[in-house]
């Protein structure tokens, strides 16, 4: 039984095509197979909602007169990356207000966009003879925008490490509060809803295709950053821990602040809850089998963050299944564990995505390049200059 | 009998004094710790609930407060705008009353106020600064 992306986006344009997103494939494959699941099924749409930092939105203000070439600039006192054309700026969504610090930042920014609030835009220039105005201050919304697309260097990462905290002391990481002496774990992927580990290979998704994006759609640009496909695999071929990553890209007047959330992680800093959903086609019985994934089956390590190293130690491999039944044992005690991302809204990203294909309001696009399925991902040594 | 519920931030000079257990032989107060980080040479909180005759409990916290432990009052509720809330579950991670909880099947976000102590880690644990508290 095969099935091509011809073929499904023509069923999907009668309404007839048959999608269960991916929770409910797990069931269909677990109690009828994957053989059968492959007969029945068209297309398994995933998701997830998770902070992820690298996060942003490129922005262009059009032009003021007299002009101005900006070479710094505020928003809502966030200060923006301006270093390209006059009016041109990429939103990083980590950036800390200067008034306000962690409690608002770039990613804050971003939201308070996609609401459709006004925002409070200041810049300075040096002046040049084609752009001679020095400074400005105005107000901005995503309206008086030309474009505001959000482009996400690195995200939907194909599984991601389990924290804990084995020192005497609470630390405060991208992974949330820890707790001292093993006080509790957390983990941050949607598991067998998650994207790329439904498609543990990237049969399917790659270079071009169309996807959910922070309510409206986007496209996967490129490989993401710290795209590391070469690591070890569980059984069923999903990654032991972080590997692929995705560059993402959408417009963001399209976006729903629904789907795309500022947040700040305390005494870290400022991130984005992003919502991604991609719909897997099911060409085949592998696919099907792939998309058939259960948490029981994934698995990742658990990391003692407070080992202040790239390099920590592996404290033990855990499931999915394991994570989310509350706890898990570590060195013979129970420590509790607890999500970072939203399984509640990954499952109605699913679910939105499933309606949009099913209403033929979504056609499915085969990759234009497949992505990378080999690397790894290079340290940062400190050089002095010699001997190199 | 009155009872109050008190965080008691302890500077790194006395957090390795039993200052505590002092207050209780002292003042005959009972005392429930109901949460406390305290690692020496460092500044430590302490949940306590303390129970005991009016005057006496009088007397036991200004003894805590000539020590140059600070006293303040502990947050009487805690509240969670559930409209702003995307049920991440990161909140759940410092409760260890399980007053908050995120489950199967809906893995929505529940809190049972009846477990909770009050303790506020959960405000800032929360990303999207939504649980404020009242005292």
């Amino acid at each position: 039984m095969a099935r091509t992306y011809e073929e499904i986006n023509a069923r999907i344009r009668k309404g007839e095509a048959v999608v269960l997103t991916a929770d409910e494939m797990t069931e269909l494959v677990a109690s009828e197979g994957a053989r059968a699941a492959a007969r029945k099924v068209d297309v398994v749409t995933t998701g997830t909602f998770g902070p992820m930092c690298s996060t942003g939105a490129f922005v262009n203000f059009g032009h003021s007169d007299p002009p101005i070439k900006m070479a710094k600039v505020w928003l809502n006192d966030v200060p923006v990356c301006a270093d390209l054309a006059a009016v041109d700026a990429y939103i990083g969504a980590t950036a800390l207000s200067e008034t306000e610090g962690m409690a608002y930042g770039g990613a804050h920014v971003i939201e308070d966009l996609v609401a459709g609030k006004w925002i409070k835009m200041r810049s300075t220039a040096y002046g040049t003879d084609c752009y001679p105005r020095r400074e400005i201050e105005t107000l901005v919304n995503k309206d008086t925008l030309n474009q505001a697309y959000l482009f996400d260097p690195r995200n939907a990462y194909q599984n991601y490490a389990c924290a804990t905290n084995g020192s005497e002391h609470t630390i405060y990481t991208y992974m949330g509060t820890l707790l001292p002496r093993f006080g509790n774990a957390t983990y941050c992927s949607a598991g067998q809803l998650s994207p790329l580990l439904n498609d543990p290979f990237y049969r399917t998704v790659g270079v071009g295709t169309r996807i959910f994006l922070g309510g409206g759609t986007g496209y996967v640009a490129w490989q993401g950053t710290q795209h590391k496909p070469t690591v070890e695999r569980s059984g069923g071929g999903t990654p032991v821990g972080p590997a692929a990553a995705l560059a993402l890209i959408g417009d963001l007047k399209r976006m729903d602040t629904e789907f795309l959330r500022g947040a700040r992680f305390h005494r870290y800093g400022v991130t984005m809850y992003v919502g991604v959903g991609i719909p897997i086609p099911v060409l085949d019985e592998e696919m099907a089998a792939y998309t058939g994934i259960a948490d029981a089956d994934i698995e990742t390590i658990v990391f003692d963050y407070s080992q202040p190293t790239r390099a920590r130690d592996p404290l033990r491999r855990v499931s999915y299944a394991e994570l989310r039944s509350g706890k898990i044992e570590l060195d013979g005690r129970k420590v509790p564990t607890a999500p970072l991302s939203s399984y509640r809204v990954a499952r109605r990203i699913a679910d939105v995505l499933k309606e949009w294909i099913k209403e033929g309001r979504f056609l499915l696009t085969a990759p234009v390049e497949p992505l990378p399925a080999e690397g790894g991902v290079q340290p940062l040594e400190i050089r002095d200059g010699e001997g190199i | 009998m009155a009872k109050k519920r008190l965080v008691l931030t302890f500077p790194p000079e006395v957090v390795e004094r039993p200052v505590v257990a002092l207050m209780v032989r002292d003042f005959d107060i009972i005392t429930n710790i109901l949460r406390a980080e305290i690692h020496e040479g460092e500044i430590g909180r302490m949940l306590v609930e303390l129970e005991g005759n009016a005057r006496k409990l009088k007397e036991g916290v200004a003894y805590l407060k000539d020590l140059g432990v600070q006293v303040e009052e502990a947050i009487t509720d805690i509240e969670l705008d559930e409209a702003l809330c995307i049920e991440c579950g990161a909140c759940t991670a410092v409760c260890q009353p399980g007053a908050l909880k995120i489950e199967p099947p809906d893995w929505g976000l529940t809190l049972d106020k009846d477990r909770c102590i009050l303790c506020g880690f959960c405000v800032d644990a929360c990303p999207l600064d939504i649980i404020s508290v009242k005292f």
